[in-house]
C-alpha cells in the first residue's frame, strides 16, 4: 500500500520540482534585485529591529552568549519562514483551483511544494546568518551543527500547518483571517525581539509551550555554542510529527471532497 | 479482441446542490442553527459500467446534462466517484480543457515544462521534445511571451501541441477538434487521426452522430446519468437519433428541454 504511495510521488517529482520553481521565480519576477531580496530584506528588518529595541527602547541583552543582533536575525528568519510557509500552503488548494479541476494531480502536491518553495528561500536567506555571524565574530563550533536538527523540524512544522489549514481554508474562507491573528500572536510568543529573561511562571510557560519558540531556542543555542535544551528539542520534534501526522489525516479525509467546494 | 483497458463498474457520483454557497462560518452556524444547512442531493451518474478494450473507440452520447462531462471526469481521475470503481491500465491523456496546468505569468516556453510535468512527463524528456512542440504550436517567437497575453486560439494550439507529443494509451476527446484557427484544426485532425491508427483507445464525446459514425466503433449512450444503451456504433446512434425523434421534435427540443428544467427545480424546491 505505502509502496503505491512512493512509486505515485517518485513518478510525481518533475512536476514537484517545477512546482518549487514556479514560486520562486514568480516570487521575484519584475524586480530588479530579483532573489537578492531574500538576502536584504532580512539585513535590514534585522537591522531596523535592532536600533528600534537597544537605543530606543534601551532592552539590555544580558546574559546572550551571542550578540543581540544575530539573536535578533535567527528569531526573525525562523519566524518568517514559518509564518510565510504556513500561509502559502494555507492558500495552495484555492490558489491552485483552476488546476485541481480540470487534471489529476496528487492534491499533497500544492501544499508540499508552496512549504517547499518557500523553505528554499529560507535555506538562501541563511546565507545572511554566515555573514553577520563572521561579521560579529563569532567563533565557529560544533555546537553550531545542532543547528541543523531545529532546521529541519521547522519545515516538518510548517507543512503539518499547513496541510491542516488548506483543508479547512477550502471548506472555510475565514481561516485566513483568523490565521493573521494567531500567527501574529505565535510572533509574540516566539521571543524574536526580546529575551524571555524577564518573564518567569507561567508567562514563561507560554513561550515554553510553543514549538516554534523551542525551534528558534535551539537554533539559537547552536550559535551560542551551548549544547541545545534536550527537552525542548524533544518537545518540539514530536509536536511537529504530531502535526504532520493530524495534516495528512485531515487532509485525506477530505480531499476528495475539495473539488466540490473550490 | 484485445485486453480490457479501461474497466467502469457501477460508477455513481452524487453532488449536494446546497442553494448557495457555504464558504464561512458565520453563514454555516447561522444555517446550522435554523436547520437550513440541508442539501439537495443530486446523482449525476448512477450505476454506470461498462468495459473497453484496447483499440476500441467509444463514442459517448447524451444530451446536454446526460453526465458526460462528469463521467470523463472520473474517468481522468479529477473527480472521485461516490460509489463504484475505474481501473485504468495505461496513460491517458484528456484532450478535455486544453492547458489546464498553465500559469499566466510564465511565458509559453515555461508553460511547455509545467504542464508537461502536470501530464507526467519527465523534464528530460520535454528538453528533448521542446522544440517538436513549438514548432507543431506555430508559435514562433511568441513562445517567451508571458501566456497571458496569448489569444484564447494560441493557448489552445499550445495546450494541443504539449498534450499530443507522445501517443497515449487512451486518448480523451471532448470535441476538440475545433481548436485555433482553420489550419490549425486541420493539422489537429491529422495529427488525431494518426493517433488512432497506431491502436490507441479513444472515447470520444460529442452530440453529432455523424461524427462519432465516422470515427468510432462502439459507443455508449447516457441519460439522466443513466447509462440507456451500449454496444455497437451504429446501432446506439440509431438509437439515440431515434429517441430523440420520438420523444421531442428536434425544433422544438430546446424549449421542451428548458421545460422539463424548471418542472425539475420547482420539484427540488418543493421537497427542500
Amino acid at each position: 500500500m505505502s509502496n503505491v504511495y512512493i512509486q505515485k510521488f517518485i513518478s510525481y517529482r518533475h512536476l514537484m520540482i517545477e512546482l518549487v520553481k514556479k514560486g520562486i521565480k514568480l516570487k521575484y519576477r519584475r524586480s530588479y534585485l530579483g532573489i537578492l531580496w531574500s538576502l536584504i530584506e532580512p539585513l535590514l528588518t534585522m537591522a531596523v529591529l535592532t536600533v528600534v529595541f537597544t537605543r530606543l527602547l534601551g532592552r539590555d541583552a544580558k546574559g546572550l552568549n551571542i550578540p543581540f543582533a544575530l539573536y535578533i536575525l535567527i528569531g526573525r528568519l525562523m519566524y518568517s519562514y514559518f509564518s510565510s510557509g504556513t500561509k502559502t500552503a494555507m492558500r495552495s488548494i484555492r490558489a491552485n483551483a483552476p488546476m485541481i479541476k480540470k487534471v489529476y494531480v496528487p492534491k499533497y502536491l500544492y501544499p508540499l511544494s508552496s512549504t517547499l518553495y518557500t523553505y528554499v528561500i529560507f535555506l538562501i536567506s541563511l546565507i545572511d546568518l554566515f555573514g553577520a555571524a563572521v561579521v560579529m565574530g563569532v567563533k565557529p563550533s560544533w555546537y553550531m551543527l545542532q543547528a541543523i536538527i531545529p532546521l529541519v523540524l521547522i519545515f516538518f512544522l510548517t507543512f503539518g500547518i499547513g496541510m491542516i489549514l488548506t483543508t479547512v481554508d477550502v471548506f472555510f474562507r475565514d481561516v485566513e483571517y483568523i490565521w493573521e491573528v494567531v500567527s501574529m500572536l505565535i510572533m509574540y510568543t516566539s521571543a524574536i525581539f526580546y529575551t524571555t529573561n524577564r518573564f518567569k511562571g507561567w508567562m514563561l510557560n507560554i513561550f515554553k509551550f510553543n514549538p516554534l519558540y523551542r525551534l528558534i531556542e535551539g537554533f539559537r543555542d547552536a550559535f551560542s555554542g551551548q549544547p541545545m535544551h534536550p527537552y525542548g528539542m524533544l518537545y518540539a520534534a514530536l509536536f511537529s510529527l504530531a502535526v504532520v501526522l493530524f495534516g495528512f489525516f485531515v487532509f485525506y479525509k477530505k480531499q476528495d471532497n475539495f473539488i466540490l467546494h473550490i | 479482441m484485445g485486453k480490457t483497458i479501461l474497466k467502469v463498474s457501477h460508477v455513481g457520483m452524487k453532488f449536494n446542490l446546497s442553494k448557495e454557497k457555504v464558504d464561512n462560518i458565520k453563514e454555516f452556524v447561522i444555517k446550522l442553527l435554523k436547520r437550513e444547512l440541508h442539501y439537495n442531493e443530486f446523482w449525476a451518474l448512477k450505476d454506470i459500467s461498462f468495459d473497453v478494450e484496447q483499440g476500441d473507440r467509444v463514442g459517448v452520447l447524451g444530451l446536454n446534462g446526460a453526465g458526460k462531462s462528469t463521467l470523463l471526469k472520473i474517468i481522468s481521475g479529477v473527480f472521485k466517484p461516490t460509489e463504484g470503481e475505474i481501473t485504468v491500465e495505461g496513460k491517458i491523456v484528456p484532450l478535455l480543457e486544453l492547458g489546464a496546468g498553465f500559469d499566466r505569468q510564465y511565458t509559453g516556453g515555461e508553460n511547455i515544462f509545467l504542464y508537461g510535468t502536470v501530464l507526467g512527463y519527465s523534464r528530460d524528456f520535454l528538453k528533448e521534445k521542446y522544440d517538436e512542440i513549438v514548432e507543431f504550436s506555430g508559435l514562433g517567437d511568441f513562445i517567451d511571451v508571458p501566456i497571458k497575453n496569448y489569444s484564447s486560439g494560441m493557448r489552445a494550439r499550445l495546450g494541443f501541441s504539449i498534450a499530443t507529443i507522445v501517443d497515449p494509451e487512451i486518448l480523451i476527446l471532448d470535441e476538440v477538434l475545433s481548436v485555433g484557427d482553420r489550419k490549425f484544426k486541420k493539422k489537429s485532425l491529422k495529427k488525431i487521426q494518426s493517433m488512432m491508427k497506431s491502436n490507441v483507445t479513444v472515447l470520444f464525446v460529442s452530440h453529432n452522430t455523424d461524427q462519432i459514425r465516422e470515427i468510432c466503433n462502439k459507443a455508449i449512450l447516457l441519460e439522466h446519468g443513466k447509462l440507456i444503451a451500449k454496444g455497437e456504433v451504429n446501432e446506439v446512434c440509431d438509437y439515440y437519433e431515434k429517441l430523440i425523434e420520438e420523444e421531442y421534435d428536434i425544433d422544438e427540443l430546446p424549449k421542451k428541454l428548458r421545460k422539463k428544467r424548471r418542472q425539475k427545480q420547482k420539484q427540488q424546491q418543493q421537497q427542500g
